[in-house]
């Protein structure tokens, strides 16, 4: 294998019933900026049936171009058939970087992929750089969590191509759409090897989003004894909706009968890792604490300034929740508009 | 029909802790246990063999004292037992993982291959499907339900906002949820017996591959550093007005891309 025939970077542009996966355009803005550092081109390949119209949009996200293989083959997502595109595509165009999203898509795809190519994957990336080595190569590097998020580990792929790296959705940053941004196009044919083809879809079934789990929400709004009663609560799930998060509760507020166990966070409830945790007229008991200070980005509300739940927040606010949500909720709304 | 339960065997890692002074990993004292994952898988595999009959081959990879777990396998029901073990597999990544265990099971008779999605250690979810790609298998991964039918399989898998059902034609390979599947208890009987009974331990001689992919020489991926994460500074407080502390939160969650 020679490692300077494999240029560019390339990112699934994953979809589901159409629609391109915000995980997409998060994948598209983290390789503009590694492109950019490189002089390389950042393509998408968008797999689907009827999907060739939304092309345009992974270019104003930040691909250069976009491969489009539109099938009814590849409608919903199957394994073996995805697997074959992609396969196809990565032989013919010899990309150096590939990213998927760490859904239940990429990371079924992309170890099946890996595993064809005979190359390395490194799952759940929380961090990706191009940087120099002492001999003078650009080196990209792929940070993601170990050891049940106890250790950091930098995994890289110095011998094989492509490098290949999934990264969970809402790690990266999207580029706000550049209206109108240029690229090319390509419409692709997959020689498909349909006698491979064993899986069949029999049927999908998506949740009612109330029957939602809190430890998948990536947002949580949590409420305490300072949310009083259940018309306080329906405050907290103004600001959830907004967000695209969930309500859950302190042991408190089920103990009175006003939330549901299911939602209860703690020792005695679930232990959550959303990447928001905004904890509204929770005190902070130490049984409290152990079910969330591993979330991403804690904030706290709360009208005693001495309440303990400060000391684990990473931003604390001193105040009335009952004011401060519902203000909150309308601002955000503006800010989701914009 | 025969399957075969890949397992792994992984430190707790519930319970490890962190050196407060040095933010260094505690690794003493810290159990190992079977992938919660793949006891799930275990007990799918057990559940059909009640079912429909079949025989239950559990295979690990992994130093001597991974015997321990393929010994809970026997006591929960496994009928037989091999141990990969041999210092040429060392420093394997997923890829060289998946190829050594497909290696071997490419020496036994199988209908169904289970494993768990992925091993509390690593959490990569790769060395199930990447077998399944060595073995030419179709997969079905995040498997939450399964039963047999005339021309192979019905498989409820977890979505992240639902579930499909899919319909498999002859084997395959399925990577299983452990919150899907409560494993069942050691019987005392099987506990007994566990310890009389053989795990054959197997060196890469006796499986069906090439010595270079194997181990760190067969790893595309290399570990260039790792460290502690970083530990977690104080944050900040704030009695503001009302108006002041909602710009606050806006302006932090827009620098964190939450907003």
């Amino acid at each position: 294998m020679e490692l300077t025939d494999y240029k560019n970077i390339f990112v699934f542009a994953e979809q589901r019933n159409g629609v391109i996966q915000n995980v997409a355009f998060e994948l598209l803005g983290k390789a503009r900026d590694l492109a950019d550092t490189t002089g390389e081109k950042v393509v998408a390949m968008l797999l689907g049936e009827k999907i060739a119209d939304k092309a345009q949009t992974l270019i104003e996200r930040g691909a250069d171009e976009v491969i489009v293989v539109d099938t009814p083959i590849l409608k919903d997502y199957l394994t073996e058939q995805y697997a074959q595109a992609i396969y196809h595509i990565i032989m013919e165009r010899k990309p150096s970087i590939v990213l998927y999203g760490a859904t239940t898509i990429g990371r079924d795809l992309a170890p099946r992929l890996a595993c064809k190519l005979h190359t390395g994957l490194v799952a759940d990336c929380t961090k990706l750089t191009i940087e120099d080595t002492e001999d003078g190569r650009k080196e990209f590097r792929s940070t993601r969590p170990a050891f049940g998020g106890n250790l950091m580990a930098t995994i890289v792929c110095p011998n094989t191509r492509p490098q290949m790296s999934t990264v969970r959705a809402g790690v990266m940053q999207k580029r706000e759409a550049e209206v109108g941004r240029k690229g090319t196009i390509t419409p692709m044919t997959i020689p498909f090897d349909e006698s491979r083809f064993k899986v069949r879809i029999v049927k999908t079934e998506t949740y009612d989003k109330k029957t939602l789990d809190i430890t998948d929400a990536k947002i949580l709004v949590s409420g305490g004894r300072g949310v009083h009663d259940a018309e306080g609560f329906k405050k907290l799930q103004g600001l959830a909706d907004v967000m695209g998060g969930m309500v859950s509760s302190s042991r408190a507020m089920v103990d009175n009968g006003v939330m549901d166990h299911a939602y209860q966070v703690g020792q005695t409830g679930k232990t959550v890792r959303p990447q928001l945790y905004m904890a509204c007229g929770i005190s902070g008991a130490i049984q409290h604490l152990a079910g969330m200070e591993e979330s991403g980005y804690i904030v706290a509300i709360n009208k005693d300034k001495f309440a303990p739940i400060f000391n684990v927040a990473d931003l604390g606010i001193v105040g009335d929740l009952h004011k401060i949500v519902p203000m909150l909720t309308e601002r955000i709304k503006k800010e989701m508009d914009k | 029909m025969n399957i075969i339960v890949c397992i792994k065997q992984v430190p707790d890692t519930t319970t490890v802790k962190i050196d407060p002074v040095k933010g260094t990993l505690i690794r003493e004292g810290v159990p190992s246990i079977m992938n919660p994952d793949d006891k799930g898988g275990l007990e799918l595999a057990l559940q059909f063999k009640e079912k429909y009959g079949a025989t239950v081959t559990v295979v690990t990879m992994g130093p001597p004292q991974a015997d321990t777990i393929l010994r809970e396998a026997f006591a929960m029901g496994a009928d037989r037992a091999i141990l990969l073990s041999d210092r040429r597999f060392a420093g394997a990544d997923t890829l060289a993982t998946s190829y050594a265990l497909a290696g071997c099971i490419k020496t036994l008779d199988y209908d169904l291959i289970i494993a768990g999605r992925q091993a509390i250690d690593g959490d990569t979810a790769q060395v199930g499907p990447e077998m399944a790609e060595h073995l030419g298998l179709p997969q079905i991964s995040y498997v939450i339900g399964a039963e047999k039918t005339a021309k192979g399989f019905l498989v409820k898998k977890e979505l992240e906002d639902g579930v499909q059902t899919l319909e498999v034609e002859g084997a395959c390979l399925l990577t299983v949820l452990a919150s899907a599947y409560q494993p069942r208890y050691m019987t005392v009987s099987g506990i007994i017996e566990a310890y009389n009974r053989e795990v054959e331990v197997w060196s890469a001689d006796k499986i069906d591959v090439e010595e270079t992919k194997l181990g760190l020489k067969g790893s595309p991926t290399k570990v260039f550093k790792s460290f502690p994460k970083a530990l977690k500074p104080a944050g900040e407080t704030f009695e503001v007005s009302e108006e002041e502390a909602v710009e606050l939160i806006i302006s932090k969650l827009k620098e964190k891309h939450i907003i």
